[in-house]
């Protein structure tokens, strides 16, 4: 039994333990900052709805590798960036910067909001202007929730 | 007063050609950046003789085909018969880079198969695969005499698939030539 329970427990934590990169990490903290948030913001291509943090693809680890080549080459993260869009586009990237092939994305959400923000306030300015008519109450065909 | 109610059929209507468009297409197929622009630089051993180095020089001055490919690669095993087909033809040259796999694999599956390329580079590390943005083999890259990227082709080769995807841009190519 006491057994039974240390290996349930052994069980229980071991996700915790699904340690996908086993490279090295950098002597430097800053840069495995750096490189772990960066890694988080990449897109594995092969595996579309991961990150290459994520992911234990072969495309993965090797984007990995390269961003820890590029970090030690002492690249900024824009640099770092640019290097995965020019070699697979905007998509290789989980925020894509704002340009004019992205624009679209960025504005889209707020210009449904607004649209859909001046359709609400167009319907409940008409529906106060209603007369309250109170006959529709007493009727429950017509009775409005 | 009538024409307001169409508002939300008419949005109805654009969404909807919007997701018909959308289920057509294959998200696993991304658009090569590399498109009209110049052929990422490669510098690679010859997969049979490291010493031999192969670059962009080597296939400069041809329209050629690139092709990335792997023994481990199912859809590399289902084109290889038209690649070898093509190149019996002589259409166009096929250069293979043999993409993360092992060499002397990759030397037995020639000798098995037969052999399409004009001539084979070696991967291993997948550098060259990334700096041409690949990310699945196999994958084509039609490049002009120029060294320009015009085209790329994801996934297997068919005479199908050539017929409908490249042979339309090399008539069109032999028509502009001077």
């Amino acid at each position: 039994m006491k057994y039974f329970v240390i290996v349930l427990s052994f069980m229980i934590v071991s996700a915790a333990v699904h340690a996908i990169d086993t490279s090295t990490p950098f002597d430097d903290p800053e840069l495995q900052a750096r490189y772990e948030k960066l890694i988080a913001e990449v897109r594995c291509l092969k595996c579309q709805n991961q990150t290459i943090k994520d992911s234990n693809a072969f495309l993965a680890d090797d984007l990995k590798r390269e961003i820890r080549r590029l970090l030690t080459e002492g690249k900024t993260d824009a640099e770092i960036f640019d290097f995965l869009v020019l070699r697979y586009g905007e998509f290789a990237l989980y925020r894509p910067r704002m340009s004019g092939k992205t624009l679209a994305l960025w504005i889209a959400p707020f210009l449904f909001l607004l649209f859909g923000g001046y359709a609400a306030v167009r319907i409940v300015r008409q529906r106060m202007n209603m007369p309250i008519d109170d006959d529709d109450l007493d009727s429950p065909d017509t009775a409005e929730g | 007063m009538k024409s307001r109610y169409l508002i939300p059929i008419f949005v109805m209507i654009v969404m909807g050609a919007i997701f018909v468009v959308g289920l057509g297409r294959d998200p696993t197929k991304l658009p090569s950046p590399f498109i009209g622009k110049a052929a990422p630089a490669m510098d690679l051993p010859d997969l049979f003789d490291d010493s031999v180095r192969i670059s962009n020089k080597t296939f400069a001055g041809d329209m050629v085909l690139i092709n990335f490919w792997a023994t481990w690669c199912p859809g590399c095993f289902d084109e290889h018969d038209f690649l070898l087909e093509l190149a019996a033809s002589g259409v166009i040259p096929i250069y293979g880079i043999n993409w993360r796999d092992n060499r002397t694999e990759a030397i037995s599956w020639l000798q098995r198969l037969g052999d399409p390329f004009t001539a084979n580079a070696f991967d291993g590390n997948n550098r060259t695969g990334i700096d041409w943005g690949v990310y699945g083999a196999p994958e084509t890259f039609l490049i002009d005499a120029q060294g320009t990227v015009i085209y790329k082709h994801l996934g297997p080769l068919s005479r199908d698939s050539w017929q409908r995807d490249f042979v339309p841009i090399l008539n069109a190519r032999d028509t502009n030539a001077p």
